[in-house]
């Protein structure tokens, strides 16, 4: 059976969505192995056991937190090392992609990004090009090395639960590394991530400097908050909220679009969604053209409305 | 200071994009100079003009791989300020993944000898995995500072600011390193006249892979780790329903909503 590592990385108290759905393709690829930064919480490993991993390894030092990715890549290509993996797969945030990157050159491994889906085989399916091409892409090496894009697989616990055991890998020493002088954390929105939310609600220019009625959307609807690149330099949300080909990629099962044009490289953001939504004053906006659901109207009218409605529904 | 910045000429994001019928290549017709690299040229301009300029010595470098026709990415790059340009062009080179393609560019880089920095887009818009500059960095040896928002050289040092979505870093390296940017950097200039009339005087080295030591079994659809089998153009999104609110669509989208059961 094929050795799968799974890279988890700070999980905290608790696995993340998107987490659970890595070690449930884990499963469906072969026998599953997690190499774990940071602290290993007993629910944490409860989940572990439930998932099916038949190990869990830890780094031997306790500092990879305090560089950028180049001694997280080197430990988890010595944990794939430990584990004869032959896939080894992480998340799609941007750190997962460049500890994946450097992971690839250290095992001699093809390393493919924004992946939705793998067969048995090892062939990862992905959409290029701004969600207009769905490839099937593999590795010609030993090693496959996958990011896993969120909200593609459906978190599904073992049959039968295991019994993982700990391990310690030996980081090996790396060159050169940017080290973080100083972190500060941003105040929590309590919202979801952008890039793994389930349902996205994004605000443009027609908002005119507003992303209350977005706000209260979202919230009503347990959403992350978006924007167009024009609605975060113009300032009036963090620019962390963009979505589009600058910004964030976003393949939610909603995106709802308010205020939106849908300009090319807006629908290059949200292309992937399952399920889109628009609303937007003006009949002429291209996001119409792509629009599931679409309502000509003002926002400040139908976002409060739905959002009352949604409210009314839940009780 | 000696930086170089990867510069890399991506077909045109306000069009449609296509694939070639390999699948494993993009069209590259209508092609420009891709629009994130433009920040990481301005930042390199800016740090040469703060160390007073080439007079003093300071070199910015635009490196380009690709087809003939990368060449223009280089020759905006002139025109915007850089002094030099390099434009690795070699038949083997096509269909190099992002294993290949940083192999390629680290053996550029090495070519041009002691370079201070080497400077990056986030991504280039049109693969847009953003594994080159890591897969460079690990190839050199070097540490990687990406995505940064600022970036200042004092002496041997940078530091650098990374906005993620949870917190913001301040991060310190040893140069040298290499840096991408986010387009949160800088306000790129526009080439101006008198930056196109001096860019014709300027030299443009091409350089093909026995100029840089690398075999061409190393690159191209030879050397790459990854391939793709399959590519199929994906359905063009159609439009649904389309409703003009006439006091009540915030009800009718939530009738939708649930309808698709998601609410």
């Amino acid at each position: 059976m094929a050795q799968v590592l799974v890279f988890i990385d700070n999980p905290g108290a608790s696995l993340k969505k998107s987490s659970l759905e890595l070690l449930t393709l884990a499963r469906s690829l072969g026998e599953s192995t997690v190499a774990l930064n940071g602290e290993l919480a007993d629910g944490v490993a409860a989940t572990f056991a439930e998932y099916g991993v038949a190990g869990i390894l830890r780094p031997s030092v306790q500092d990879l937190d305090d560089f950028l990715v180049a001694p997280k890549a080197a430990y988890v290509a010595a944990a794939a090392e430990t584990a004869g993996a032959a896939i080894v797969l992480l998340d799609n945030s941007p750190e997962g992609k460049e500890i994946a990157a450097r992971v690839g050159i250290r095992l001699n491994a093809g390393v493919i990004t924004d992946v939705v889906a793998v067969d048995p085989d090892g062939t990862a399916h992905k959409s290029v090009l701004a969600g207009s091409y769905n490839t099937a892409c593999k590795a010609s090496t030993a090693v496959s090395v996958l990011t896993l894009k969120a909200n593609n697989v459906t978190p599904e616990p073992a049959a039968a639960p295991t019994t993982p055991g700990t391990a310690t890998v030996e980081v090996p020493a790396v060159a050169a590394a940017a080290r973080i002088t100083e972190r500060q954390q941003k105040v929590a929105s309590g919202r979801p991530d952008l890039t793994d939310a389930r349902i996205v609600v994004a605000g443009g220019r027609g908002m005119d400097g507003d992303f209350g009625p977005v706000e209260e959307l979202a919230d009503a609807l347990g959403a992350a908050v978006g924007a167009s690149r024009a609605a975060t330099d113009a300032g009036w949300i963090s620019h962390d909220a963009q979505v589009g080909q600058t910004g964030k990629t976003v393949s939610p099962q909603l995106y709802i679009s308010a205020g939106i044009s849908g300009a090319i490289q807006q629908k290059a953001g949200m292309q992937t969604s399952k399920v889109i939504v628009a609303v937007n004053k003006d009949a002429e906006s291209p996001v119409f053209e792509i629009a599931d659901f679409g309502i000509i109207g003002d926002v400040f009218d139908v976002l409060p409305q739905a959002a009352a409605e949604i409210k009314k529904r839940k009780g | 200071m000696k930086i170089v910045v990867l510069v890399k000429h991506v077909p045109d994001a306000q069009f449609d994009r296509h694939l070639n019928g390999d699948g494993n290549t993009v069209d590259r017709d209508e092609s420009i100079l891709s629009e994130l690299d433009e920040y990481a040229l301005e930042a390199a301009l800016q740090l040469a003009e703060a160390r007073g300029g080439s007079k003093a010595g300071n070199q910015v470098i635009a490196l380009s791989m690709g087809p003939a026709g990368a060449v223009n990415a280089v020759k905006k790059s002139l025109q915007m300020g850089a002094t030099e340009g390099v434009h690795l062009t070699d038949d083997a080179l096509a269909g190099s993944d992002a294993a290949a393609t940083s192999l390629a560019l680290a053996a550029a880089v090495r070519h041009l000898g002691d370079v201070d920095l080497v400077i990056t887009g986030m991504a280039s818009t049109d693969g847009e995995t953003s594994l080159v500059p890591a897969q460079l960095a690990e190839r050199l040896g070097l540490p990687q500072v990406t995505f940064a928002s600022t970036l200042q050289v004092d002496g041997g040092r940078l530091t650098a600011r990374r906005d993620a979505d949870t917190s913001s870093e301040t991060v310190e390296a040893p140069l040298p390193a290499v840096v991408s940017v986010t387009d949160q950097i800088n306000e790129p200039r526009y080439p101006n006249f008198k930056g196109i009339i001096a860019a014709k005087r300027k030299s443009i080295t091409t350089l093909s892979l026995a100029d840089i030591g690398v075999e061409p079994a190393q690159v191209g659809f030879a050397g790459s780790w990854t391939s793709v089998t399959n590519a199929e153009q994906r359905p063009p999104r159609t439009a649904g329903t389309i409703i003009t609110d006439e006091g009540d669509a915030g009800i009718k989208l939530v009738d939708f909503l649930a309808a698709q059961k998601l609410l």
